[in-house]
């Protein structure tokens, strides 16, 4: 990888990463804030962003790479502008989760780790999102959508379809 | 405003739970928050709030139920060391959602709970670990302890009274198991969250190896009211070594899914008939989880259990985080419990062999007898590997795998036995 595409913080957010080294004991203990930094800037956290954030808070690629992979909500590969994350839990199952995540997926036609063809939609199964009074959840974008239902999901599928605000 | 008469109290941390932008921090002082502080601040010292504390019989509301007071006297003074308060509000266990309407709700009832704490604990430095999907809960919190900043009620010298802390907040990234405190604590370190071998104890070697307190929010939540009317007033609340008020996470098949707080010892049925609008279908539950995935099922005999932790635990289980799941009729066990089986394989952190093995191998058997694939065979694998996994691993993530399938074996072994592929001679 030539250092001309290894992704780069833009000066405000180094800046911002200074101040949020110094709230911790020590600079490790930012490296989960800085890796949803990343996310944010740069939708997902690829090989370089993570060689990247190791030489911003001087930590071994290891390092970076341990956290990284043992956190569910750190993404490694690209997702839909809007991933839909249906909650399957205990809660959620006795609410009708399965059955509303089956119809999400045969209405965007993905599967978990795809995405639309129009680049706007992927999908996820996810552990309890804590929520369980609005069984069954669904979070879109960290957007918590409780007692979802697949008309409720097709709307909002629809509306963000037709480039509306949700 | 909360009775100074305990026998009239009903509700502690979600006093104000229904008072309109409570979050926002003139609309909480009008509520009465902060109000005691400045005297806690002045004419309190770290002895008299531990004991107060102690006194109140507070018992932490995040699953283990381990006396608060107790827990903060474990701290060793004068170590040359910071001491730091890490509150738990990683809220992951499956059924409970208590900890996020005080967040987002109050945020303040938990700020000032920290400020006191940490005053008590002679803390500088004390951070919010929150689950990372809580984007929204995080976001309050933040404006919130900036108010709180801007207040000088966060800080240097907080009010005048040469009490400096720093609160900041943290985000977890979806892993369960950081709410067991020292995965947190190694999350927090920027590490991946895997528990620690105990001794040493947070309270004397924990975050970067320094005295550590972790609390839930509900039990840091509590601590303004235990301070302004006293450990005895907290005391005379529930039932003797249950004292207080409980937040219960209520979800299922009941009519009103929710949060209710109300005195420890209130029944089950009268928390799910009273207060959640009833079952969805039937007269009597099917089963009961009553502290959330981790604990061991109760049944509809157990409808008139009071909820205290020592009362479930004589009928079986735990109360854990009150976090309680109500199956009727319809609920399909062996369905339920295999989804559970796959939460916990997923969630292992994998550093222990009977857990990382054992959650696999149940979650396989799980997934076969739900598909009507499963022999006797199975059966008895299903009870060796749960039986066998917990106890003999770090944390507890295990014994919390064991539990729902045990249960199944046990109450509803004619449930199993249904979905068994005819055995073919």
């Amino acid at each position: 990888m030539s250092s001309s595409k290894m992704p780069k913080f833009s000066k405000t957010r180094l800046a911002e990463i200074d101040a949020l080294v110094k709230r911790y004991p020590a600079a490790k203990s930012a490296l989960m804030p800085v890796l949803y930094m990343a996310q944010e800037d740069f939708g997902y956290l690829s090989m370089e962003t993570q060689e990247m954030i190791g030489n911003v808070l001087g930590l071994k690629i290891m390092e970076v790479r341990e956290v990284v992979t043992f956190y569910t909500m750190f993404k490694e590969q690209p997702h839909g502008k809007y991933l839909l994350e249906v909650c399957t839990n205990a809660s959620c199952m006795l609410n009708g989760a399965d059955a509303l995540y089956a119809h999400m997926k045969e209405t965007l036609g993905i599967n978990p780790g795809e995405i639309t063809e129009d680049g706007l939609f992927s999908i996820a199964e996810v552990e309890c999102a804590g929520a369980c009074a609005g069984a069954p959840v669904v979070q879109v974008n960290n957007m918590y959508h409780e007692k979802a239902t697949a008309e409720s999901m097709d709307a909002l599928i629809t509306k963000v379809r037709a480039g509306e605000a949700i | 405003m909360i009775s100074s008469d305990p026998t009239k109290v009903t509700r502690i941390c979600f006093d104000n739970i229904e008072v309109k932008n409570m979050h926002k921090l003139d609309v909480a002082k009008k509520q009465g928050a902060y109000k005691f502080l400045p005297t806690v601040l002045k004419d309190f010292d770290t002895d008299q709030i531990i004991d107060e504390v102690k006194t109140s019989g507070l018992r932490g509301r995040g699953g283990a139920g381990f006396p608060t007071g107790l827990k903060w006297s474990f701290v060793p003074r004068n170590t040359g060391k910071p001491t730091y308060l890490l509150c738990n509000a990683d809220e992951g266990e499956p059924g409970t959602f208590k900890d996020r309407d005080i967040m987002r709700f109050d945020p303040h009832l938990l700020i000032e709970g920290m400020i006191m704490s940490g005053f008590a604990l002679g803390v500088k430095d004390a951070y919010i670990y929150v689950r990372g999907e809580f984007l929204h809960e995080y976001n309050v919190m933040c404006a919130a302890i900036d108010e709180a900043y801007a207040a000088n009620l966060l800080g240097e010298n907080i009010l005048g009274s040469g009490f400096s802390m720093n609160l900041v907040m943290h985000r977890g990234a979806g892993a369960y198991i950081c709410g067991e405190e020292t995965a947190l604590i190694e999350s927090l370190e920027g590490k991946a969250g895997r528990p620690r071998f105990k001794p040493p104890f947070p309270a004397v070697e924990g975050f970067y190896g320094c005295p550590t307190v972790v609390n839930n929010v509900e039990t840091l939540a509590t601590v303004p009211a235990i301070l302004e009317h006293g450990g005895a007033w907290h005391a005379a609340i529930g039932k003797p070594n249950n004292t207080g008020c409980k937040i219960f996470s209520v979800s299922g098949h009941v009519n009103k899914p929710g949060n209710y707080e109300v005195p420890m010892g209130t029944t089950l049925r009268d928390l799910i008939e009273n207060y959640c609008g009833g079952l969805q279908h039937g007269d009597t539950p099917k089963v009961v989880i009553p502290g959330g995935s981790s604990t061991p099922w109760l049944l509809g005999e157990h409808y008139d259990v009071p909820l205290t932790y020592d009362d479930i635990m004589k009928a079986g289980s735990f109360l854990g985080s009150g976090a309680i799941i109500v199956m009727d009729e319809t609920a399909d066990l062996v369905a339920v419990t295999r989804r559970l089986s796959h939460f916990y394989a997923h969630e292992s952190c994998g550093q222990c062999t009977p857990c990382r093995e054992g959650t696999g191998w149940v979650e396989r058997v799980m997934n076969r007898l739900d598909a009507g694939q499963g022999t006797e065979e199975d059966v008895k694998v299903l009870f060796d590997a749960s039986t066998h996994m917990a106890g003999r691993t770090i944390c507890a993530l295990a014994e919390g795998a064991a539990a729902p399938t045990l249960s199944l074996l046990k109450f509803f072994p004619k449930d199993v036995q249904a979905k068994l592929v005819e055995k073919s001679s």
